[in-house]
């Protein structure tokens, strides 16, 4: 055995059964956040054989006070990029696979499929949503964990035929009724005591040591220091899911202005100077567009290519509304000081407007 | 009875335990029930009843709508956390 791991192969309960199935393991980490990091920074150290990284985000500067595995120098870099290189650095013997992606209906089940357990190490509750249903078609199980300020939740879902998420939540809240990741603020030293509990529930379900935190979600307060631990059971219902849903709503931690077609028909009557871009394609466009309309259509929208000032009223449309609700959230993220509105039901809803005012 | 507070109910409430009087000093309906003991906080922070997902244990248990619950049980409400 490797002399590497002499200090935990050294325990009674661990020993070298333990290392060798923590080798052989296949363990896949959705998110390199401030849950993620610790996860897989203690999984990689301890010798897990293959770990799957997944991320498409860059380093920004308010990851910095709890990802404390990136540095200055790598903000602006991927994510996975720089955390492939450092965990490659920091045990030579792994495996890694690297997924550019977030986890999507189209790729959940064929990336989920090849790991022998998930850490659900996401920031929003589609993509836990996505997971659980995920891993309980593929009868894996998972290691939860999530924030809210200065608490912290760990439970492992769909272990032995355990109960799943949706036992505990059976159905998504929306976006509405619980602030996430941007919104309510996080101590950044939380989000490492959650991701640590992970990595150590990862590894006692791996070696099969101890009792795994199935049927049971921990509560973390880090205000207290008090760990408050509830037992919940398995609905049969929830084992019995044979297909993901059709949607999971795209993660977003931001509203969309939207106004509706109504209001902007009766703004446009004030006759206001206004800025209206349409999004749709050219041949769309040509076939009909509102009189003042200036044609970008979505895939050519460059943001660089535009000059707005600040007094501009902008409101964008397509023909239902899907593609505006897109380019707003694109130009928003580009000029945050210029407010941009997308017109609800797009073009739909002006035509039966002008028929029927 | 004492209700625990975690996630998004602590903010509501603006405290980590909340305590519901047993005796009807106050002249209102005593909850029975989760159901009931829901709708009587939702009458006082009406922000709790905009949450469609809550799960709430009985000591230290999932309860259901229709679990009983007494003076000498304590109460969890637990909402679903998403920050990572």
């Amino acid at each position: 055995m490797d002399f590497r791991y002499d200090r935990q192969t050294r325990l009674k309960d661990f020993g070298p059964d333990g290392q060798d199935k923590l080798t052989k393991a296949m363990v896949l980490v959705v998110g390199l956040g401030g849950l993620g990091l610790p996860v897989v920074q203690y999984l990689n150290a301890m010798g897990v054989g293959t770990l799957g990284l997944m991320d498409q985000d860059v380093v920004e500067l308010h990851n910095l006070q709890r990802q404390v595995l990136y540095s200055e120098k790598d903000l602006g870099q991927s994510k996975l990029e720089v955390a492939h290189e450092k965990l490659q650095a920091q045990n030579s013997q792994t495996i890694f696979e690297i997924y550019d992606t977030f986890l999507t209906k189209e790729n959940a089940l064929g990336i989920i499929s090849e790991y022998d357990v998930v850490v659900d190490a996401t920031d929003n509750f589609p993509t836990r949503y996505l997971i659980n249903d995920a891993c309980v078609i593929l009868n894996k199980p998972f290691v939860y964990g999530a924030l809210h300020g200065f608490e912290g939740h760990v439970s492992v879902f769909n272990y032995q035929g355990g109960p799943t998420y949706r036992c505990l939540y059976p159905n998504m809240p929306t976006a509405e009724e619980i602030p996430d990741c941007n919104d309510n603020g996080v101590l950044g030293v939380i989000p490492g005591v959650i991701g640590t509990l992970q990595a150590l529930e990862a590894v006692k379900l791996v070696a099969g040591i101890g009792e795994v935190l199935s049927g049971k979600l921990l509560i973390y307060d880090g205000l207290s220091q008090q760990m408050s631990t509830f037992n919940f059971k398995t609905n049969p219902v929830n084992k019995e899911i044979n297909a993901l849903q059709e949607f999971y709503e795209t993660p977003h931690c931001e509203v969309i202005p939207e106004i509706s077609a109504n209001a902007y028909w009766q703004f446009r009557n004030l006759e206001t100077e206004h800025i209206l871009i349409d999004v749709r394609t050219v041949a769309e466009f040509e076939a009909n567009h509102l009189s003042n309309a200036i044609n970008i259509p979505l895939n050519q929208l460059d943001p660089k290519q535009l000059d707005f000032t600040l007094n501009d009223m902008i409101y964008v449309i397509c023909q239902s509304g899907k593609r505006s609700a897109q380019a707003v959230k694109q130009l928003q993220s580009d000029y945050p000081n210029i407010q941009f509105y997308s017109i609800l039901g797009g073009m739909n809803q002006m035509m039966a407007l002008s028929h029927n005012p | 009875m004492t209700i625990l507070l975690f996630g998004i109910t602590k903010d509501i409430v603006g405290s980590s335990t909340l305590s519901v009087p047993t005796a009807s000093a106050t002249g209102r309906k005593i909850p029975k029930t989760v159901k009931e003991l829901k709708e009587f906080l939702g009458e006082t922070y009406p922000e709790l009843n905009k949450l469609s997902s809550l799960a709430v244990a009985v000591n230290n248990a999932y309860a259901q709508d229709e679990t009983s619950i007494d003076a000498y049980d304590e109460i969890a409400l637990i909402p679903p956390v998403s920050g990572g």
